[in-house]
């Protein structure tokens, strides 16, 4: 009972800081219709981007549009929830420059914590509706042997990618440190591997298979899962079996996440002043 | 006149010296226009080959010309929406501008110009190179398609600074052009054909497309230098984009004057 009384008032910290960034967002409410208006579009554009190919193609990589648009869903969804309460970390470059990342370090609470917490961007929930449609879509018209085994891999497949685009996000910021502005360099792995986690895989060269489906295990988040759970046969190197190990990938992309991180903030030496 | 002149070129030089000083940005743009072009030629080379090794006149050559020429691109035609100009206007800088003896507008456009030019040189040609020696690219045995792209690149670039100046002076009327510069972002890159030719497009998205002032940036440029078009196509494209220049430009220069009786800045 005691730890559970400690677990609430540690984490009460958190949660005031986030509930006045949610009622600070909604307060402003034509500026927070336009916010989900655009970031709707958004979704909707990266969705019509895979649309317009599959307008002149009828199959890529082996794919046809209703089992890319469950790809798309899967790995979408998955990405804009991590970039609702990861995104975020991109401003560190913004609060190095400016020399403010120091006032993090006057409060009591772990570095990286305080700055996943420090804001959350509703205006994205717009987006992640839109991977949502795609993947109950995509879960609806393709044949799918419904039973545990199917239920188990797509929540297997959600909550894996979920982890490990927040992991790209971790991994991005633990480089600003040395970066400052070349931020671009790190953006291009991880919207890079936003983009890569929404194609079929299978038509990806050898080193785009090594960068994307294994160093960032991009093709865990959707393509594999949909392989394994839709019974299709995967290219060589990324076998369908393997979208059973979308967990393992999460974990190997949180690991690096967390030494770049670490490496990062060991780095560090303060903005002066 | 010739005095003028050397204000605008000296404000363009200023642009193009300031964006050098950003060496490790300009990298990283590299390693994100190299990414993301490995991505497209493995997706687009698919949808090529699927659809029997030609697609809309595209075949692989000219699809691998397409898309780093597009990525090559990236750094220098605005799709960002993002400017100087908007956060001068939000905290009354402009005031100073308006104060100065040259022209608000063609001063903020030939800096901005400038700043794209100079991101050929670390962004834009490498990016081009990489595409050639990596993955291979029809490129035009004759001179013209590089004559009339080069101009055809510089109008291109121009357009997308014009452009991208409306929304900034949009600020005179609304405090936050946030929502305005990420709609932006989002519609132009699609309809300026960065990420899909807008010729595989069906043919009512291609036509929306042709409406807006998008494809003028980016798709057009590349249509020319990459030798899509002939001489006549070409030809008929560059007027289109003078067209839109001298559209944005008026409307640009409407704006301004409007907006300046509107601006208030407080404080002293």
């Amino acid at each position: 009972m005691g730890e559970v009384l400690t677990m609430r008032t540690r984490l009460r910290p958190y949660r005031a800081v986030l509930a006045s960034r949610v009622r600070a967002q909604r307060s402003y409410r034509a500026s927070f219709a336009l916010d989900l208006g655009s970031s709707l579009l958004i979704g909707i554009v990266e969705l019509a981007e895979i649309w317009v190919l599959f307008h002149n193609v009828i199959e890529l990589g082996g794919l046809e549009f209703t089992q890319i648009l469950l790809v798309f869903g899967l790995a979408d969804f998955a990405f804009s929830l991590a970039d609702l309460s990861f995104g975020h970390c991109d401003n560190l470059p913004v609060y190095l420059r400016a020399g403010t990342l120091d006032v993090f370090y006057l409060r009591p609470q772990p570095l990286l914590l305080q700055l996943i917490t420090s804001d959350i961007s509703l205006r994205r929930l717009a987006r992640a509706a839109v991977g949502l449609a795609a993947m109950v879509v995509g879960l609806t018209i393709n044949e799918i042997d419904w039973g545990p085994r199917a239920i188990a891999l797509v929540g297997l497949a959600i909550v894996s990618g979920y982890v490990m685009f927040a992991a790209m996000f971790v991994w991005a910021g633990g480089l600003q440190f040395f970066l400052v502005d070349g931020a671009e360099m790190t953006n291009a792995f991880v919207y890079g591997g936003r983009y890569a986690a929404t194609q079929p895989a299978s038509v990806w060269s050898r080193p785009l298979q090594a960068v994307f489906g294994f160093f960032f295990p991009m093709a865990f988040t959707g393509f594999l899962p949909v392989i394994a759970l839709l019974g299709l046969d995967g290219p060589a190197w990324l076998p369908s079996w393997l979208g059973w190990c979308a967990p393992l990938a999460a974990l190997w992309a949180w690991g690096m996440a967390l030494l770049c991180w670490r490496w990062g903030v060991r780095h560090y030496r303060g903005g002066g002043g | 006149m010739r005095s003028t002149a050397r204000i605008f070129w000296r404000l363009l030089e200023a642009g193009f010296r300031r964006q050098s000083a950003y060496r490790l940005a300009a990298l990283g743009g590299l390693v994100a226009n190299a990414t993301f072009g490995l991505l497209k030629v493995a997706v687009l080379f698919a949808t090529v080959r699927a659809a029997g090794g030609e697609l809309h006149g595209y075949d692989v050559g000219l699809m691998s010309s397409y898309i780093w020429l597009s990525q090559g691109l990236l750094g220098s035609v605005n799709l960002f929406g993002r400017s100087d100009l908007a956060l001068r206007i939000k905290d009354g800088d402009i005031a100073i501008d308006f104060l100065r003896p040259v022209d608000v507008q063609a001063a903020t456009i030939v800096t901005e110009v400038g700043q794209s030019l100079f991101s050929l040189i670390p962004r834009g040609i490498p990016s081009v190179v990489l595409g050639a020696v990596v993955v291979g690219m029809d490129m035009p045995a004759t001179a013209g398609p590089y004559l009339l792209g080069a101009v055809s690149l510089l109008l291109g670039i121009t357009i997308s600074s014009a452009t991208v100046y409306l929304i900034a002076v949009a600020g005179f009327w609304v405090v936050e052009v946030r929502g305005l510069q990420i709609l932006y972002m989002v519609v132009s890159g699609f309809l300026a054909g960065l990420f899909v030719p807008i010729r595989l497009f069906p043919r009512w998205l291609e036509l929306l497309a042709t409406l807006t002032p998008f494809p003028s940036m980016m798709m057009h440029p590349i249509d020319i230098l990459s030798g899509r078009v002939d001489l006549g196509g070409a030809t008929l494209l560059l007027a289109m984009q003078v067209a839109w220049l001298a559209t944005l430009g008026v409307v640009g220069h409407a704006l301004t004057r409007a907006g300046r009786r509107q601006l208030e800045v407080q404080g002293g």
